[in-house]
């Protein structure tokens, strides 16, 4: 207990030192410019959590860490496989119950957890370490914007040819990084990532730089535009009712859905498919691969292609929606979210990825919208507070979040792994 | 059918394979013995295109009369086209997949044919799940030969010891070789298990492929080879039966380590 005490009291300090000038210190907008307020009280609360926490931890350390020797139970493993059918369901049915605040995020979660499930296919089935995944994000976006405002052509013919510029772009980052392994791939694509938004930013001729694209194209439901006059050739027009933004929002909601369900399907499927087996096989052991006659180069190329292709497909739908991009979009924080849903759901892992994407994307957002809504009703000043600056520690919730799920679950949310076939017992087939 | 001439294999100063010459029959069992650092392994990566030769040739026919360079060809190819299989010393499973799984990544060539290059395979296509079923009836047919069948589904990394070398043979047996190279299959395995892996060998040269094998244990060198090539110090001090190589004076100095000392005090 002494110990405990003792260790959780170190921890408290670590975690003064650190919080002090994270939390402690305010700047504010004053009569002279900026000024500085001290927070002590935030501080204390922080530093006392950290103490308590630790001590809890050690005093059941040995329940802690037992859980993540052991497989999951049975009951455990039927409850996780209904865990997606829960979600595809409650996925397709959101838009009926949620305002458009709901959808609008869901659309935003799925955004990521198409991204995720793209990535998954280069960092969890391949191996690839991709730290610049956005790159292939900002590809398929501008893609879009730039062949819809110079041949005006609509956003379904333009979503086939982002991907495959997308996946384009993924052979050439590919080729020159084939030799390349784990921390080097890392740096290499983080690189890669960087110069794709520099590129962006200073061809100004062609992407008009920081600017950005404006006016970009909505996409259409079988040529029936979303626009809000109702007139012929319209959604609203087309079935008779009152044009209506919503009408918008809920269709490119479905658009998200179905394009995540599309890249799901369509990885799981690969997944069985002697490519797929190939991508876990170079994921283990690379130098067995060879030596057992798998062309290593090409089978690394393609999981570099597949993975920034729907990479791209995401990118077109993300300036679609937005309807305006800019260079400032695809930055290196985007590739470190994706990288941080797919780690935290889990390598290989299609439902641990769209968990801690509804999680890191969607939980956050909900968190800070339930206490602003506690501070309305409370009319507190603290809940306000906190739901206000809560996006600004983003990055400290992610953080957090990654130490946790490390330390309790090393391999991810979701670390089982289903085999891609098995033999059925002696006796089930002749 | 497996023809190695003067075979050098330098790393900076060091040569570790110094003119290295020697044949390997078909059908026949061929160990390359040797102390320690003698150049064995060196040797067997060049066999299968690991390291690119400094000097030398490796060529390889097939019983059809094909004709291939080893040590000009591209590593993967040693083993897709010119169907040269090999196990390594430190055994290289796929840990976190199956077993059966390895064994069907093990026929990754033919499967990606028949999926038409994934397409079909994706599609779900007929003629792509007839050959899954012929790969898997393959492997299934192998993990009975390895007494593994009733472990299909489990991870290959939980798999004791033996049955990971065991394992390990069968999935480069999936690629249909005409050569089989084996580095130290025996190392490690305890009596029973050294006596079936040396029934194992046995009945993969009853198929009519060629083994190749890297060995410390005397005991299944002396017992199941045809021919033996003895190294030291990367030079080939003897070549020839088993009953030759033991009662050559040469091998019996590298092994017992009187040697030069002695010979000069003569």
């Amino acid at each position: 207990m002494k110990h405990a005490l003792r260790d959780a009291g170190l921890s408290a300090l670590i975690a003064l030192g650190l919080f002090t000038p994270l939390i402690g210190l305010v700047t504010e907008s004053g009569d002279h410019g900026l000024e500085l307020r001290a927070r002590p009280i935030a501080v204390v609360v922080v530093v006392s959590l950290v103490f308590l926490g630790r001590l809890l931890m050690l005093t059941r350390a040995a329940r802690i860490a037992v859980p993540t020797l052991a497989g999951p139970s049975p009951a455990m493993l039927r409850a996780g496989r209904a865990v997606a059918p829960m979600l595809l369901v409650f996925a397709v049915l959101l838009p009926f119950g949620g305002s458009r605040y709901y959808v609008d995020l869901a659309t935003l979660v799925l955004t990521y957890i198409m991204l995720g499930w793209g990535l998954n296919v280069v960092v969890g089935l391949a191996g690839l370490l991709d730290l610049g995944y956005v790159a292939f994000y900002a590809v398929g976006a501008y893609s879009y914007a730039l062949i819809a405002e110079h041949f005006s052509l609509g956003f379904w013919t333009c979503l086939p040819l982002a991907g495959i510029l997308a996946a384009f772009w993924g052979v050439l980052l590919g080729f020159p990084v084939l030799r390349l392994r784990g921390d080097y791939l890392a740096i290499v694509t983080l690189a890669f990532g960087e110069i794709i938004r520099i590129v962006l930013i200073n061809w100004v001729s062609l992407t008009h730089g920081p600017n950005g694209i404006t006016g970009i194209p909505r996409p259409t439901l079988f040529g029936l535009a979303f626009s809000m006059d109702g007139g012929e050739g319209t959604f609203a027009g087309f079935f008779n009712i009152e044009p209506e933004t919503i009408q918008r929002v809920i269709f490119l909601y479905y658009v998200i859905l179905g394009l995540a369900l599309l890249t799901n399907w369509f990885t799981l499927r690969l997944r069985r498919t002697p490519l797929g087996r190939a991508w876990e096989a170079l994921r283990e052991d690379e130098t067995a691969c060879r030596s057992l006659g798998i062309n290593v180069t090409n089978t690394k190329l393609t999981a570099f292609a597949i993975g920034a292709m729907f990479g791209g497909f995401a990118g077109a739908f993300f300036a679609t929606r937005q309807a305006f991009i800019s260079p400032e979009s695809f930055t290196f924080i985007e590739s470190a979210t994706v990288l941080a849903i797919v780690v935290l759901g889990g390598l290989g892992s299609q439902l641990g990825v769209a968990l801690a994407a509804i999680i890191m994307v969607g939980g956050l957002e909900l968190l800070r919208s339930f206490l602003s809504f506690l501070a309305d009703q409370m009319g507190s000043e603290l809940f306000a507070g906190i739901a206000n600056e809560l996006p600004l520690y983003r990055m400290l919730v992610f953080g957090v979040a990654l130490v946790v799920v490390m330390v309790l679950r090393p391999r991810g949310m979701v670390s089982t792994r289903t085999p891609t076939a098995t033999l059925a017992p002696l006796g089930g087939s002749a | 059918m497996l023809s190695v001439t003067a075979l050098t294999m330098r790393f900076g100063g060091l040569k570790a394979v110094d003119d290295v010459s020697f044949e390997a029959r078909a059908g026949d069992i061929t160990a390359v013995i040797g102390p320690n650092g003698a150049g064995k392994t060196t040797v067997f990566n060049c066999i299968t295109g690991f390291y690119r030769p400094s000097e030398g040739g490796i060529a390889l026919t097939h019983a059809s009369g094909a004709h291939f360079p080893l040590d000009r060809m591209p590593g993967y190819r040693i083993a897709s086209r010119g169907k040269v299989a090999r196990t390594f010393q430190n055994i290289r499973l796929f840990a976190g997949m199956t077993v059966l799984e390895n064994l069907l990544v093990a026929q990754h060539n033919p499967l990606m044919r028949a999926s038409g290059f994934t397409l079909a395979a994706v599609l779900g296509l007929g003629t792509f799940r007839a050959a899954e079923r012929h790969g898997m009836e393959k492997a299934r047919q192998w993990l009975d030969r390895i007494g593994l069948l009733d472990r299909a589904n489990d991870l290959a990394g939980a798999l004791p010891y033996g049955a990971q070398r065991r394992l390990e043979i069968a999935r480069a047996m999936c690629i249909d070789p005409v050569l089989l190279c084996l580095d130290e299959p025996a190392a490690g395995l305890n009596p029973r298990e050294t006596e079936a892996l040396n029934e194992l060998l046995k009945s993969i040269q009853g198929d009519g492929c060629s083994l190749l094998l890297i060995e410390h244990d005397m005991g299944v060198v002396m017992r199941i080879s045809d021919h033996i090539v003895v190294l030291d110090h990367g030079k080939k001090i003897a070549d020839g039966t088993p009953a030759e190589v033991r009662a050559d004076p040469a091998v019996i100095a590298a092994y017992l380590g009187e040697g030069d000392e002695d010979e000069e005090a003569a």
